[in-house]
């Protein structure tokens, strides 16, 4: 089609994500133009008023960046003050810390899969609405979502910004009953995780196949979550140190985040880059579930990131059940430290991928400086380039009906947890 | 034509299928997870009352004339100044859900110096496209309220309570303790009496069940002051228990720091105005 078209496809408010977005494509030959998705979130300057604070309040205060993923940020932030004070918490503790981080995976990718993605595959406008067509599925994903929160709440009080984390380890070592409790609560809804899989699986594939760089921690033992290196799988390779060296973050004036790229390129992180990296620490019994529901990696095509969240969840709940099956609760729940000056620096893997934390404190143990790069925001370029993509793919002359329900369907496959995005603008620019 | 005029929250109860709205300001997302986090009560709530938006949730209409609002997070555009006043005048009862809407939430610590241009321009190159007011403010600064429910996150109970109350035409029953009374209801060692923990216990309005002190550590306040809060006696003891000022200011200056009785009693900590013996 020779004809010029400007089509604003203004979501004011793009539903089952959280914040705010609209997107504005400019049509001109068939071709995409001009391309904008544009993301309310109003900065609320996290890494400003973090400065001058104790190192001992971070863990409380940077959760309160993300009412979703709390424990990354809590992850994050209390790695990276331990590099500088030079504190080794031992094993217990990075076994509860991981334990905590399945449940953070379990909770968020349930809430994710049910409440956010499914209804768009299935053609319904919300949850409760596909509840009335398929309760038991729904119920299925509820249940799962409880049984995340569950491991947050035995750990941290609370699901959403748990009280249980501090620099050092934890203020508390949860009761053996407790965790004998929460061992079998767990292991009755693994069942719900394995067909969780298979379902995920038939939902479909049908997103536009391109090459991409994938991003994630990776550790020589173990499924990342706290620990590892940064690799893409092609021979790069880095330390959290070297983060900034090899990702930038700018702010575009035609978009309305800071956006990250990679050597100047667009980069996944999240389940889908962090399945296709490390799929060989995958346990057999979670392999097993993979291959007979037909999930094949790795996969460059995001509508696959819904099975991948999903095989993470049965990860994550296979993961749990290992660390609780030995608990014995510590003698000391935290390591002892003295404050000491410098800088430290941590990525571990959220829920939406990797989370980056640099801090500098002082000789007191105060903040000097914060920076906080969040999934999102890596994720920013990524979702521009595969909207651009996956809109030509299936034909820029539909009605812009159609051209709105898939690009919302695009956008939500990186699950942006907008309000996670610390840097994410509420911009006005004139595009026309 | 003119839309038929509202009832307003004095009219007595609801009758018919209530409606319901979530909007989301500034903040964490937190607290609509109190409802999102509900499990089988989430759908039993869809089916009692028609949730008109809650954009999270995936229903959308902003503009919905509706029985009751629920706003999470804190004004902090021009946008959401004028926002907030459009959804005043299409609910009947207005709900501020959790301490961003209550008090302004943590973002308000932009409040106490005056450097949010400075702090823009530290962290986007290009601080001209983003509008932003200078201070992060509690709903009830620009509209009128009809219940606030504090915490940081609030919880189920709390949400789920001021749905019930408020179709019966009442008001749910407020928390009016301190956490120290939950602590004691639950039995916990007190961690400022047996092990000098500076906490916010005494000042801090109940309803999380005393989780921190359960967890042997400090209260932090994030369910706000209480009423009645005697800051001056706990701004003695937390720098008789060793706190310098601004430590202790911090402790004030904290998740709800924007509410009056701690804006007021960090201030004073801050100057060492506690620090008398």
């Amino acid at each position: 089609m020779a004809e010029e078209r400007d089509i604003r496809i203004n979501v004011p408010v793009l539903a089952r994500v959280e914040g705010e977005g609209s997107l504005h494509l400019r049509i001109q030959g068939g071709r995409i133009a001009e391309l904008g998705l544009r993301i309310f979130e109003p900065p609320r300057l996290f890494e400003k008023f973090l400065v001058g604070r104790d190192c001992r309040e971070v863990p409380d205060m940077v959760a309160r960046i993300c009412g979703i993923c709390p424990v990354a940020y809590q992850m994050s932030a209390v790695h990276a003050i331990e590099s500088i004070l030079e504190i080794d918490p031992g094993p217990w503790v990075r076994a509860m810390r991981r334990l905590l981080y399945c449940g953070e995976w379990i909770e968020s990718h349930s809430l994710h899969i049910h409440l956010l993605a499914a209804p768009d595959f299935l053609g319904f406008g919300s949850a409760p609405e596909m509840a009335k067509v398929h309760p038991a599925e729904v119920r299925r994903g509820l249940r799962l979502q409880a049984a995340g929160n569950e491991i947050i709440r035995v750990l941290g009080g609370r699901s959403v910004h748990p009280v249980g984390v501090c620099i050092g380890g934890f203020h508390h070592a949860p009761a053996p009953e407790a965790m004998r409790e929460l061992l079998a609560r767990l292991r009755g809804v693994l069942p719900d995780a394995e067909e969780l899989v298979d379902w995920c699986a038939r939902l479909g594939a049908g997103g536009a196949q391109r090459r991409l760089t994938c991003l994630a921690l990776r550790h020589p033992a173990e499924y990342p979550m706290n620990e590892g290196r940064l690799t893409t799988g092609d021979g790069l390779d880095f330390g959290s140190s070297e983060f900034d060296r090899h990702i930038e973050e700018f702010q575009v004036p035609h978009s309305t985040a800071l956006h990250a790229l990679l050597h100047g390129e667009p980069y996944l992180v999240g389940p889908l880059a962090r399945l296709n990296l490390n799929r060989d620490h995958l346990p057999v019994a979670v392999r097993q579930v993979m291959d007979s529901a037909g999930v094949r990696l790795p996969s460059h095509d995001m509508f696959h990131s819904m099975s991948a969240r999903a095989v993470e969840i049965l990860y994550a709940l296979h993961e749990a059940i290992r660390l609780l099956e030995t608990y014995e609760p510590a003698q000391r729940s935290a390591a002892e430290y003295r404050p000491r000056a410098g800088i430290g620096y941590s990525a571990t893997e959220a829920p939406r991928g990797v989370l980056w934390h640099r801090y500098e404190i002082d000789a007191d143990g105060r903040i000097v400086d914060a920076r906080i790069v969040p999934p999102t925001s890596q994720n920013q370029a990524c979702i521009e380039a595969d909207l651009r993509a996956s809109l030509e793919d299936q034909g820029l002359e539909r009605p812009e009906s159609e051209l709105r329900a898939l690009a919302e369907k695009v956008i939500r496959n990186y699950d942006p947890c907008i309000s996670c995005a610390t840097h994410f603008l509420d911009l006005t620019v004139d595009r026309l | 034509m003119d839309a038929k005029p509202l009832p307003k929250s004095d009219d007595g109860p609801v009758t018919g299928r209530p409606t319901v709205a979530v909007h989301k300001f500034t903040s964490c997302d937190g607290c609509q997870l109190a409802f999102l986090n509900l499990g089988d009560d989430l759908l039993t709530l869809a089916g009692l009352v028609d949730i008109r938006h809650f954009a999270e949730a995936g229903m959308v209409d902003p503009e919905a004339q509706v029985d009751i609002a629920f706003v999470e997070g804190s004004i902090t555009t021009p946008d959401e100044y004028e926002r907030i006043r459009r959804i005043r005048a299409s609910s009947r009862f207005l709900v501020a859900l959790g301490a961003c809407a209550t008090a302004g939430g943590l973002q308000a610590l932009r409040n106490l110096n005056g450097l949010t241009q400075e702090w823009m321009a530290g962290i986007y190159a290009t601080p001209a496209y983003i509008r932003t007011l200078e201070t992060s403010t509690a709903i009830s600064t620009h509209v009128k309220v009809d219940l606030e429910l504090w915490g940081c996150p609030v919880n189920g109970r709390q949400v789920l309570g001021a749905v019930r109350a408020l179709l019966f035409g009442v008001l749910p029953e407020r928390e009016h303790d301190k956490v120290c009374l939950e602590c004691k209801r639950e039995r916990a060692v007190c961690v400022m009496v047996a092990r000098g923990i500076p906490c916010m216990g005494p000042v801090t309005l109940s309803g999380c069940g005393a989780l921190c002190p359960r967890f042997g550590r400090d209260c932090y306040a994030c369910y706000g002051p209480a009423e009645n809060a005697n800051t001056a006696a706990l701004g003695r003891r937390l720098a008789g228990l060793g706190l310098p000022p601004e430590a202790a200011a911090h402790r004030f200056h904290f998740i709800n720091n924007g509410a009056p009785a701690f804006l007021e009693a960090g201030r004073r900590a801050a100057e060492g105005g506690f620090d008398d013996g």
